[in-house]
This record gives structure tokens, sequence and C-alpha cells, in this order.
């Protein structure tokens, strides 16, 4: 009997909760804040459905059909990524530590 | 156009990165090296699209520029986001998280060949399942946030709005979109798939609502989650490795942060979730008597003169520091008592602020050196070896009641144990009580002086005087 290639995609799913369980623990309290900006940037990795769905109009109809979903969605999923990760990185530069700034 | 199985193993790759960038944040010296890693994962997930979809025609153009408008747009809010403004910046980032899944959800709906879902209204029952799933919960993730973000950016109350049935009806709905699911699996109909979704916008709004503005950081974790999980749907639906393991690298994470956050208030998920707090007024009728007792008030120049005696001082931030904009004073206060050999440190609530980390961040802007900012379950036990306490924007979480006082409403929250200091620097506007409605204890203690002014005026006050 042939497995379900659902099958291998729950397993995936299930076993990256439990690395996610594991890892967002070890994140330090004081930087639960940078962790929800960067979550919210890799979320964003729904742009490759997005990507597909806008590549998916013919040449003399680019917005037709279902495509200007797609469109839409890598515009909001671009903010996204671009803003969570820039964000991140810009307070992840403000943390310190006091030799850093003693001189 | 490469293979499905070398992109499948590249996306497999970026999901590894998104792992890797996780775990970069269990310190603030790898953190920058983790951001780099879910920097990189991304790009390959995109590129990896391209190449697979292997359309290089007019559409290609547009795709690229509708992607670098959302990213100009998306880089020049983040250079220009004050951090005190962050809670409401991320609740917007997790609606447009949750809008993008619903309309990944319609496309693929309307146009299941392109995903090779089947033909539209034959699509595979699993796909539609997923997808439904992954546009519901998107849809609840959209409108919620909005609400959160309307209510953080005091646009819309932060008193939480109920009324009666409420709960019965977000069951009765909730029920409902499971029931439209299953007939649209059997229908195929492109109008309930529609219902799906306004019902799912609606019940996102409702479930928001009821929430109290100090409830925030156990919404926006909850809604963090949420938009993990839809984007784990759409990952199912588009058959991507990358997207299920991020998915669930997100929903762990927020739920997760939900969970330290009612831990810290000491209330349940599913009490946070039915809300309502901080709106009943039943407990506050018999402490108006104890508003009679004395409080000693002071001024700057007491502060400073109590503090310039100290030999060490701690400093309790909350809320009312970040609506002030008073960490830059407060980093110039703590300055000048180092320059007298003073030892200072900050002791942080978890739920101090609005959202998960919200303080250090905005200390760590002030170039407080994290090593001086230390947990709850790091400090408490130094209060009761220190001079003075500063407590400045905090009020519940330093509430002695929630240690003494059985029927308080916040009886067993872990409160910092301020009291213990040889004397307590109290920085509010007035004597009203917090969010929880209930009177703090230490107002009246013999070793509190109360400062009633705005944070940062008290705190550039103490700073004159200090010299």
């Amino acid at each position: 009997m042939e497995i379900d290639p659902f099958i291998f995609r729950l397993s995936i799913f299930i076993l990256s909760i439990f690395i996610g369980y594991y890892v967002v623990w070890s994140v330090t309290p004081s930087l639960h804040t940078p962790l929800m900006s960067v979550t919210n940037a890799i979320s964003s990795v729904i742009i490759v459905g997005a990507i597909i769905a806008a590549l998916a109009g013919s040449s003399d109809s680019v917005f037709g059909g279902s495509s200007i979903f797609g469109f839409l969605a890598i515009v909001l999923a671009a903010i996204n990524i671009f803003g969570g990760f820039l964000v991140t990185q810009r307070m992840l530069q403000m943390y310190k530590k006091k030799k850093d700034k003693k001189k | 156009m490469i293979s499905a199985n070398l992109s499948a193993i590249f996306y497999l790759i970026s999901g590894v990165l998104f792992i890797l960038a996780l775990r970069g944040l269990s310190s603030p010296d790898t953190s920058r090296k983790g951001n780099y890693f879910g920097i990189a994962g991304m790009i390959i997930a995109i590129i990896v699209t391209f190449l697979s979809v292997g359309n290089f025609s007019t559409s290609l153009v547009y795709v690229v520029i509708f992607l670098l408008i959302g990213g100009a747009v998306g880089a020049f809010i983040a250079f220009r986001i004050p951090m005190t403004a962050m809670p409401e910046l991320v609740a917007g980032f997790h609606s447009l998280v949750g809008l993008a899944a619903v309309f990944v959800a319609i496309a693929a709906f309307l146009n299941p060949e392109a995903f090779n879902l089947g033909v539209a209204g034959g699509i595979k029952l699993a796909s539609l399942i997923e997808m439904s799933i992954g546009a519901a919960v998107g849809a609840i993730t959209f409108s919620g946030s909005i609400i959160a973000f309307l209510k953080l950016r005091g646009i819309m109350s932060g008193s939480p709005i109920t009324f009666g049935g409420q709960h019965f009806l977000n069951l009765i709905l909730g029920i409902g979109i499971f029931i439209l699911i299953y007939y649209l699996c059997i229908s195929q109909s492109a109008n309930i798939f529609w219902t799906v979704i306004m019902i799912s916008f609606f019940v996102g709004v409702l479930l928001i609502i009821p929430i109290g503005g100090a409830d925030m950081p156990v919404v926006i974790s909850m809604l963090n989650s949420y938009s993990g999980w839809a984007a784990a749907g759409i990952g199912f639906t588009l058959e991507n490795t990358a997207l299920i393991i991020t998915g669930a690298l997100v929903g762990s994470s927020g739920a997760i942060l939900s969970y330290i956050m009612c831990k810290a208030m000491n209330r349940s998920f599913i009490s946070v979730i039915l809300g309502g707090f901080g709106a009943d007024s039943s407990s506050s009728n018999k402490k108006e008597k104890k508003d009679q007792k004395p409080v000693k008030s002071g001024n700057a120049e007491d502060a400073a003169f109590l503090m310039k005696n100290a030999s060490s001082v701690i400093i309790v931030p909350g809320y009312g520091m970040a609506v002030a904009q008073a960490q830059h004073a407060l980093r110039e206060m703590v300055d000048k008592l180092k320059k007298n050999d003073i030892k200072v440190t900050y002791a942080i609530h978890p739920v101090a602020g609005r959202m998960p980390g919200h303080m250090n961040v905005l200390l760590a802007e002030a170039n407080v050196p994290y090593d001086e900012v230390f947990e709850l379950e790091d400090i408490n036990n130094d209060f009761a070896n220190s001079d003075v306490a500063f407590v400045i924007g905090a009020n519940d979480v330093t509430n002695p009641v929630a240690k003494t006082d059985p029927k308080s409403p916040i009886f067993g929250m872990p409160v910092l144990d301020v009291e213990k200091c040889k004397s307590v620097l109290f920085v509010k506007r007035s004597l009203s009580p917090g969010y929880a409605g209930i009177d703090n204890e230490l107002f009246y203690k013999d070793n509190t002086l109360m400062l009633f002014a705005d944070a940062k005026k008290m705190t550039e006050d103490i700073v004159k005087n200090l010299d």
C-alpha cells in the first residue's frame, strides 16, 4: 500500500511544531518583541503562493481572473517581508552589551 | 524551469534557515546572524518559486514591480516607525499576513490548475478543505488584527466591548463555518466559499472587541499564532514545505508567547479570550474607604536626594514609561546615578507594556545595555537588599495585594516585590487604579514616596536635581 503524500506533509508539520516549541522556549524574554516581528516576516513566505497565482495569468491578460489576487497578495506579503526583517534588524542593532558603549 | 523535486529541496533549505533565524534569538549576540539566516531563507524561497514556475512572460515584470512597491512601503515603515509604536506595527503586519493568506486561497480556488489542485469546480477534496481553513483563519487574523491595531493606536477605545449572547454568537458562527466548509466540499460552490470568508472576517472582529487594552500582550501573541496557522493551511494547499514549516514555527511561537503572557497575569487563556476584564467595577466598591488613607507625596528634589544617598537602585518600568516616551530621560538619570557609584539595575515584569518584550526594546533604544536588564524571576530577590525602587509607569505588576489578598482579582499573579526595598519612589500621574481596577496597596506604605507627575517630566526634573 502506498502512503498518501499528505501524510508526509503532515509529518513535517507536526515535527515542525515540536521544533518551534523547543526553539521558541529557548528565546530569551528580552527578545520577545523581535521574535514577533521576525516570525511575522517569515510567515510572509506565503508570497510563494502569491507569485504562483500572479504568474498564472496569460501574457495578454496579466491581471485577468485570479491573478489579480496574486498581485495584491504579493504587495501585502512584500510589505511584511521588507518591513518585518528591517524593523527586526533595527531593533537588534540596539541591543548592546555594557562594554560596547563604555569608552 | 527546475524540477519539482529540486525546488522542494530548496524550500526545505529555506525552512531550515527560518528555524535557524528563530534559534539565533536565544541571545542578543547571535540574534543579528539569525536575522540574516531568515533573510537568506526568504530570498531562496522567492527565487526558487520564480524558477519553478518558469513563466518569463510580461507577468514576471509586473510581479517584480509589485514586489518592489510592497518592499518600498515596508522598508519605509520599518525605518520610520518609533519604537514605542511597535505593538501596533506588529498588529498591522499580522493583518497583512492574514489578508495575503485569504487572497492566495481565493486565487487557488478560482484557478486551481495553476496550483495543480484539479480543475475549477472539481478541486481535490483535501485541497479544498485546506484552502478553506487557510482562508478562514487568515480572514479571522486579518479583521482581528485590524481591531487590535485600532485599539493599540488609540483610534478605538481600549475598553472591552461586550453585549449579551456574545459568546453564544461566536460559537454559532464558529460551528457555522465548519458546516459551510462541509457543504463547500460537497457542492464546490463559489458562493459558499465567499460566505465562509465573510463570516470569518466577522468572527475576527467579534473575537477581539471584548478584550481590554491591558490584555493586548495576549491578543498580539494570539494573532501571531493565528497568522502562522493560516500560513500552514495555505502551505498544505500549495504542497509547499517552506510554508508548512514556517506556519508551524510561527503558530507554536505565538502560542507559547500567549501562554507566557497568561501565566504572567495568572489568568487562563479562556478567560482572556472571553474578555471583559477591567470592565466590571463590582470589586472596587469596598475599596472606597481605603482611598482616605494617607499618602506621602514628594517632588523631584526629594527623589534625587533619596537616590543620591542610595547604594543600589532598581528601576521598574511599565507601559506609562512608553506612553510618556520617558526612556531616554530615564537613561540620563541612570547615567548620573552611576557616576556617583550607585548600582542601577532594571526589573521587567513579563506583561509590562503592550506586547511581549516591549520594555526591553524601549530600554535598548535608549542605549541601556541588555545585561543590566533583568526578568522578574532573576531579580525579585534583590529588592530586599536594595535601597530604592524607582517605579516608572508600572502599577498592577507591583501590587502586593496579589500575594496577600485571595479575594483580589489579581491574586496569585507573580509580582515584583518592590515593597521590600528600603524606599519606593512611585512615578504616577494620579492615584487612579491600574487597568485591573484595583487599588495598589503600595501607595499607602510608609516607605513609599509618590511622585505625581508625567513620567518624562518627573525624570527630567530629577536629572536636574541630581547635579
